[in-house]
């Protein structure tokens, strides 16, 4: 009886299930709180025809972006892309196709997903492109266009600890659309640094209930950085003042 | 003379008021941070989820899992706080933060903004944009007033497909700050050494120039 135990022993376990045509929600801001090791996983797998919704898509050799080269990607959901040339190449050649989405009603389309409300109304891209075909209505004297919510078959999470039972708590910004993913998969699948005992957690810190989580495996992480930003070391705590 | 980069941002950050909470677009924006005044105090947000940024950060205190929406290593200030992305834009679209400054390619006389797009070049998206000049009230535009090739940037209509309908009111480039209400452009302010005539050739929509125009105090 595994009760509420989520966690599998490989990565295989991890992402059993996931077929051809799949929709995916993925967390992360750029490269930072991504699901690595499962991303190598779906690329390991040769899934094709995916539908992906993640805020961004990797770089040429990380994070989404591996998943380019052997075209498992029909199309994208996301807010700002185009950080590496084969995805560039894909679109322009009407290979690839690509949704652009606000960040924040694409957070908002996952957080609904999760929580079973299936569309709501934003001002934001009122009067773009984004507004094209869909209702608008106005509240208050304003005008708001209506936005879908999403739900994947799977969604892919990166956190920093697990517990047996799926309780989850991010690191820093590594949360951002981590825990709005967790909630929208039919099937969520979450790879952590450290998987903890049950009661390990402080229930007051957990930042994703278990109920959301269906699969945790630990792995080991990269975590490469895009932007590599410094300031000069203080010079009395670099002489140990 | 024109502004420089860092000259646009010096006065933005007149415009800082103590307590703001202040999101600071890529670019210029960024800039804004450096020159925060001594005697106010300013939080940064960062749409992917951090309240307080702080500085960079030293060699050693790097963390991958520490960025700024820029996708930079960032260190959080004391009082910062960190939420998922929906918290996020709750923030930004609930009008909870109390200034935003960012980029643009177009702005026009009925407030409307173009950042994001230009149609036949590589397209990258929006990211959060829309949703920061949907959300906030209180919003500064920095671009240069014109192309290289001295092509106006403030137009009577946006050329590029739009960010944001109706929503900005006030731009600062390199010649001028300018505010826009009633359909129009009005000069608040020049910058040092720029005529009110320069200013005039480079604004394509209408401009609504009354009395006396100030020099820019950097």
């Amino acid at each position: 009886m595994a009760g509420f135990d989520k966690v599998v022993a490989s990565y295989a376990e991890a992402m059993a299930g996931l077929t051809d045509n799949m929709t995916v929600i993925a967390g992360g801001f750029g490269l930072c709180g991504i699901a690595e090791n499962l991303i190598s996983e779906i690329k390991r797998k040769g899934t094709k025809g995916l539908t992906l919704v993640s805020n961004n898509c990797g770089v040429d050799d990380f994070g989404l972006g591996v998943l380019l080269p052997n075209r498992q990607i029909k199309k994208i959901i996301a807010s700002y892309v185009g950080e590496n040339a084969e995805f560039e190449r894909q679109m322009m050649a009407g290979e690839l196709e690509v949704e652009l989405t606000p960040q924040g009603t694409l957070a908002e389309k996952m957080r609904a997903g999760g929580a079973g409300i299936p569309a709501f109304f934003t001002a934001t891209g009122v009067g773009t492109p984004v507004a094209e075909g869909k209702e608008v209505r106005s509240f208050n004297g304003r005008d708001y266009i209506l936005e879908e919510a999403i739900v994947g078959d799977f969604a892919i999470v990166k956190a920093w600890k697990a517990d047996r039972y799926g309780n989850l708590v991010f690191r820093k910004t590594a949360r951002n659309f981590n825990p709005l993913a967790a909630t929208a998969g039919k099937i969520t699948v979450v790879e952590v640094e450290e998987i903890v005992e049950v009661g390990e957690l402080d229930p007051d810190q957990i930042h994703t209930p278990g109920i959301y989580v269906n699969r945790v495996i630990q792995g080991s992480f990269e975590k490469r950085i895009e932007q590599r930003t410094t300031r000069p070391a203080d010079p009395l705590i670099a002489k140990g003042a | 003379m024109a502004l420089s980069r860092e000259q646009i941002a010096q006065r933005v950050a007149q415009e800082l008021k103590d307590g703001y909470y202040v999101n600071l677009g890529i670019g210029i924006p960024t800039l804004v941070a450096n020159f925060i005044p001594d005697d106010i105090e300013v939080m940064l947000q960062s749409e992917n989820g951090l309240l307080g940024m702080g500085q960079f950060p030293t060699e050693d205190e790097i963390d991958a899992d520490l960025i700024n929406a820029g996708k930079q290593t960032v260190t959080m200030a004391a009082g910062a706080s960190i939420f998922d992305s929906a918290e996020s834009f709750a923030m930004i679209r609930g009008g909870h933060v109390d200034l935003t400054v960012l980029g643009a390619f177009e702005v026009d006389v009925n407030g409307n903004i173009a950042s994001y797009m230009i149609p036949g070049k590589l397209i990258k998206g929006m990211g959060g944009a829309m949703d920061l000049v949907a959300g906030a009230d209180n919003i500064i535009v920095t671009m240069t007033h014109a192309s290289k090739h001295g092509v106006s940037k403030l137009l009577s209509n946006c050329t590029l497909p739009l960010t944001g309908k109706g929503c900005i009111k006030k731009v600062l480039t390199d010649l001028a700050f300018i505010e826009i209400r009633d359909g129009k452009f009005h000069l608040l302010e020049r910058a040092p050494g720029v005529s009110v005539e320069e200013i005039i050739k480079l604004t394509d929509g209408e401009l609504v120039v009354s009395g006396e125009i100030a020099e820019m105090k950097l």
